[in-house]
């Protein structure tokens, strides 16, 4: 452990430790009653995440404690564990909200889908490392899709579709790992498509698409490409599209829909649907340069935007902190992530590294869905922003997500 | 390249970010309105509105409470309509109009849902009103009359309209504002200040604290108190000796221009105009095309002078100096000026020179007067503009400039006048084709207020004020230059005695003998004026108009005024007999000839008014 102590990456420490107290700054902001309050009641939102995250520090060193092989070691008892405690949602689970995703224990309740992510990432890192595993390779490929897809699809039965959104972020060290160009190729395409037919519509989409095909090909012609391969991507782009309107209409269910309206400017019903969005957007745009001041943010004050302790939080930067304590936040996202993925380069152990990337794409995705959300650049998905929205649950699950993986990095030269 | 995609994903996350929110929190400053608009609470304090106060110090409009329903349509949530509606007496579809309206004016500001419930229906409702979400009640002041006159002079307040909210930034909806009168003149000085106090407030609309420490807040400021000019007991006393009349007084005292009198009739109960009884009662009033109560004619209404412009005629001629004070004329019933054109007169001792041709008002002494003033120069046109000249130096022919919104200019008419008229120079006109102006009764036209204040400026020898209505401001004497510059007139001092005596003379041998005041020297001119109406497209003449004008004392003069009757027929029959009244009831402050206020008081013209309308030939002049 003293050793550990050493070996363990300070910098990651230390932004992570910014996040949690930067975000319980917010959170006292967005919860507090009268100006004399005590900082540590359990009957208040911050009094309880002050809870939270001293018994998140107490779990970070019993992480650390632990013996850096028993990650490895435990991947598929951890994951088994996992799915079932998802399984176990649909029997003993607590409905909030319509989604059955809680485990309630008196004035607690324990999220397992924030745990989940762990359990995906260890059990990803230990089949791709198996020695007989290589992803260009379909049945592989299928074999690893299945590890991410089954609780996947426990979740999205919840229904939590905001969380199911995190699953894709498991993508990245797949493609690390080597996982084809296409998937992510056509990924982004299809997610192009969906969002130029959503805004423009397929009569004015589809030509334009067959006329970019057409012209990628004949500039391509050289290289002397398969025509089929182009037919087949120009049939399906173009049935996907076709069907946009009936995935909105038929597979989102209407309040779904109702946020891609929103997004891309079609409802503006700002007492409706787009409620959240305008007053998360007034926050934040009024806070200028240097915002209007810790517990002065009017918005913030008249709790005028909802759920803003929670996803909503950054919003609260914005208005009392401003462009200089939204850019803090974005800049110190992006040092983390990208002090991740450092770590995770120099892991010796490939379990280390899928691991490791893991990690940090899995941050990632939070904090690009998170953000883009609260300022109307994706459509409304419950998730949280790491360490720093409001929530047991999810601050141990990055926390224990995070510290494996710093373990593992402590101890990457006894690793390999 | 596989390495690189996290490294791609974040830079291009982190400078997507930062763009959106540079352009949202640092280049788009709609935000902060916005925020302002949602989260900062303006709670209005409307102060009372000032008092009016007559010359006397006797109150004449003070306040009385009210209270308004107001809402702010984003806070109204679903209620139960017909509850409400039956709650503030309108009916549901009334209430959803409103509704609309509210969100067409604005769905954040408060607009006006029904104004001016009394205390009682307040009480109740108040009990009720935190069912309704997004419904508040706003307290504002009302109008307390404390006369039953007056109505044209003061004016009332009502909702300022949507029109007047877009002009003048300083409305909002339901706030109320002066209309006509008093009110509408001296809407700043009696409106006082609105005050504000802003509140950050939470979602649930409930006040929070105060925003940044009420560094925007105000304090309202009570409304300034006017004092009138206006006597409220001959105020009072003018408008009942007009029931059953039609017409104008305009009493002034001459030394100051001040506003003595402002009658106009028919008029109507200024409490009318009060609360919620208004809209209907003003739809009432201004529908009232034949009386037209709304209409004030003591400043609106123009007619031919008749006689008492004799009086201005013969200071011109003086000024002008075409006659003598000695010389006389002999009048043959008439004076014929060529081609057959002949200017009747009545039957009165003749000759007749100046001082006893106004006192017998003989149309042929001052038309040959007038002829000689215009045909003094070389040509009519500059004949008539001298005179011109010398007339509108009493204030005739332009707006007089008083401190209230309505009137007129009357008519004055120039060579440009008669050059069109006859289509000069095609053709040529002279002096006898303006003759009737001598007498009154040509092209010139005035108002009541102008010919009140052309007799002050002759009973003040040559000048006058101004004429106004407000004498003081919150204490602080009027000191706008317009009512505190004397004018002069350009007829010179000296002419005026003559004129005066004639005027005195009209009480001891003339036109008006029996309407002398007991103890009181009083200077006068009768008129009478023909004129027309047109019904149903047809042209008819219809009884004279009585006319008369006034001052008294004759040194020293306290007391100048106008007095039109409509269709009165002869000046001294009712606009004389009504004069007197007004004079003596103002310097003697009481009435001893009550056998001439029995008169006044117990005949009424409404037959004569309803002639035209009969649809049956009628008689005039009767």
């Amino acid at each position: 452990m003293p050793k550990t102590l050493l070996q363990i990456d300070w910098l990651t420490i230390l932004i992570i430790s910014i996040l949690i107290g930067f975000g319980w700054v917010n959170i006292y902001s967005t919860t507090f009653v009268s100006e004399e309050e005590i900082i540590f009641d359990l009957s208040r939102i911050y009094g309880k995440q002050l809870f939270w995250i001293i018994l998140g520090i107490v779990i970070s060193i019993v992480i650390l404690a632990l013996e850096s092989k028993f990650f490895e070691r435990f991947a598929s008892v951890i994951y088994i564990f996992a799915i079932l405690s998802l399984i176990g949602l649909f029997i003993f689970g607590k409905t909030i909200a319509g989604q059955t995703a809680w485990y309630s224990f008196g004035a607690f309740s324990i999220q397992p889908a924030e745990f989940v992510k762990t359990a995906v990432a260890l059990a990803l890192a230990k089949y791709i490392s198996e020695m007989d595993n290589d992803l260009s390779k379909f049945t592989s490929q299928l074999k690893a899709f299945a590890i991410i897809g089954l609780p996947l699809a426990l979740i999205m039965l919840q229904p939590d579709a905001g969380s199911a959104v995190i699953y894709l972020s498991f993508v990245i060290p797949l493609y690390r790992e080597g996982l084809p160009h296409f998937y992510i190729t056509y990924g982004l395409l299809a997610v192009a498509i969906f969002i130029l037919t959503l805004k423009f519509g397929f009569s004015i989409f589809a030509p334009v698409f067959v006329a970019l095909f057409i012209i990628i090909y004949l500039f391509n012609r050289k290289k002397k490409p398969k025509l089929w391969r182009y037919i087949l991507v120009l049939i399906f782009g173009l049935g996907f599209s076709y069907s946009v309107n009936f995935i909105l209409n038929s597979v989102l269910l209407p309040h779904q829909k109702e946020r891609f309206n929103v997004l891309i400017g079609e409802t503006n019903d700002i007492r409706g649907a787009a409620f959240n969005l305008y007053q998360s957007e007034v926050a934040i745009g009024s806070g200028g340069w240097t915002g209007k001041g810790w517990l002065k943010g009017s918005q913030t004050q008249g709790r005028f935007v909802p759920e803003q302790h929670t996803d909503y939080i950054f919003s609260t930067v914005g208005e009392e902190w401003g462009f200089f304590g939204t850019s803090l936040v974005i800049i110190l996202f992006s040092i983390l992530i990208l002090r991740l993925y450092h770590l995770a380069e120099r892991q010796k152990s490939q379990f280390s590294r899928v691991y490791g990337y893991s990690v940090l794409a899995v941050i990632f995705v939070h904090f690009f869905v998170n953000i883009a959300m609260v300022i109307g650049l994706f459509p409304t998905v419950g998730i949280p922003l790491p360490f720093f929205s409001y929530g047991g649950s999810g601050l141990w699950g990055f926390l224990i997500l995070v510290l494996i993986f710093l373990k593992l990095d402590a101890k990457r030269k006894s690793l390999n | 390249m596989r390495k690189l995609l996290p490294i791609i994903l974040v830079s291009f996350a982190a400078f997507l970010f930062l763009i959106r929110l540079f352009y949202l929190q640092v280049l788009n400053e709609s935000y902060d309105e916005v925020s302002n608009n949602i989260s900062v609470r303006k709670v209005y304090d409307y102060p009372q509105r000032g008092y009016i106060y007559d010359r006397n110090g006797k109150l004449m409009v003070g306040n009385q409470p009210a209270y308004d329903v107001m809402a702010v349509p984003l806070e109204v949530k679903e209620f139960d309509t017909l509850e409400l509606a039956s709650l503030l007496k309108l009916t549901p579809k009334r209430l959803k109009i409103q509704l609309e309206k509210a969100w067409r004016y604005s769905p954040r500001l408060a607009s006006l849902i029904t104004p001016q419930l009394t205390k009682k229906e307040y009480a109740y409702l108040q009990e009720r009103m935190h069912k309704y979400e997004g419904f508040y009640i706003q307290k504002r002041s009302l109008r307390d009359y404390n006369a039953d006159h007056s109505a044209n002079i003061l004016g009332y307040i009502a909702e300022v309209g949507p029109g007047e909210i877009s002009k003048n930034s300083y409305y909002q909806s339901g706030d109320l504002k002066g209309k006509q009168g008093v009110e509408e003149q001296y809407e700043e000085a009696l409106r006082g200040e609105r005050g504000v106090k802003h509140y950050l407030r939470d979602i649930h609309n409930k006040n929070i604290k105060p925003f940044k420490e009420g560094k925007f807040d105000t304090l309202s400021e009570k409304g300034s108190d006017l004092k009138l000019t206006i006597d409220a007991e001959l105020q009072a006393y003018g408008e009942l000796l007009m029931q059953g009349k039609r017409g104008g007084i305009v009493a002034l005292e001459p030394a100051t221009g001040e506003i003595l009198s402002l009658i106009t009739a028919p008029s109507y109960d200024p409490d009318l105009l009060v609360g919620r009884k208004r809209s209907r009662n003003f739809t009432k009033l201004y529908y009232d095309t034949i009386q037209k109560p709304l209409y004030n004619r003591a400043l609106q209404a123009v007619y031919a002078p008749g006689s008492p412009f004799k009086a201005l005629t013969g200071l011109v001629a003086l000024q002008e100096g075409v006659v003598g004070l000695e010389e006389s004329f002999n009048c043959y019933g008439g004076y014929s000026y060529g081609r057959g054109a002949r200017m009747g007169c009545h039957n009165h001792p003749s000759p007749v020179e100046m001082v006893t041709g106004i006192a017998h008002s003989c149309n042929s002494y001052f038309a040959q007067i007038y002829r000689r003033t215009i045909e003094k120069y070389d040509t009519p046109q500059k004949g008539i503009d001298v005179w011109r000249k010398h007339m509108a130096s009493f204030g005739l022919g332009d707006y007089l400039g008083y401190d209230l919104k309505v009137g007129r200019a009357g008519l004055l008419p120039d060579s440009d006048y008669y050059n069109k008229a006859y289509n000069y120079p095609t053709y040529e006109w002279y002096a006898s084709a303006t003759l009737s102006n001598a007498i009154g009764q040509g092209e010139v036209l005035t108002t009541p207020i102008q010919l009140a204040n052309a007799t002050a400026a002759i009973a003040n020898k040559g000048w006058f004020y101004r004429p106004h209505i407000v004498k003081s401001i919150a204490g602080s004497p009027i000191e706008d230059e317009k009512y505190t510059t004397k004018q002069v007139t350009t007829i010179d001092q000296k002419h005026f005695e003559p004129i005066i005596q004639g005027m005195h003379d009209v009480f001891n041998y003339g036109t008006a003998t029996y309407l002398r005041v007991p103890g009181i020297e009083v200077c006068g001119k009768t008129g009478t004026s023909e004129n027309y109406t047109v019904v149903d497209g047809e042209r008819m003449q219809l009884t004279d108009h009585s006319i008369f004008v006034a001052f008294a004392p004759k040194e020293n003069p306290k007391i100048a005024l106008a007095v039109f009757v409509e269709n009165g027929y002869w000046g001294s029959r009712y606009a004389g007999r009504i004069s007197s009244l007004m004079i003596e009831k103002y310097l003697k402050d009481k009435i001893e000839r009550k056998d001439l206020e029995k008169w006044i008081l117990s005949n009424t013209l409404e037959d004569e008014y309803a002639k035209p309308y009969s649809g049956e030939d009628f008689k005039i002049n009767q």
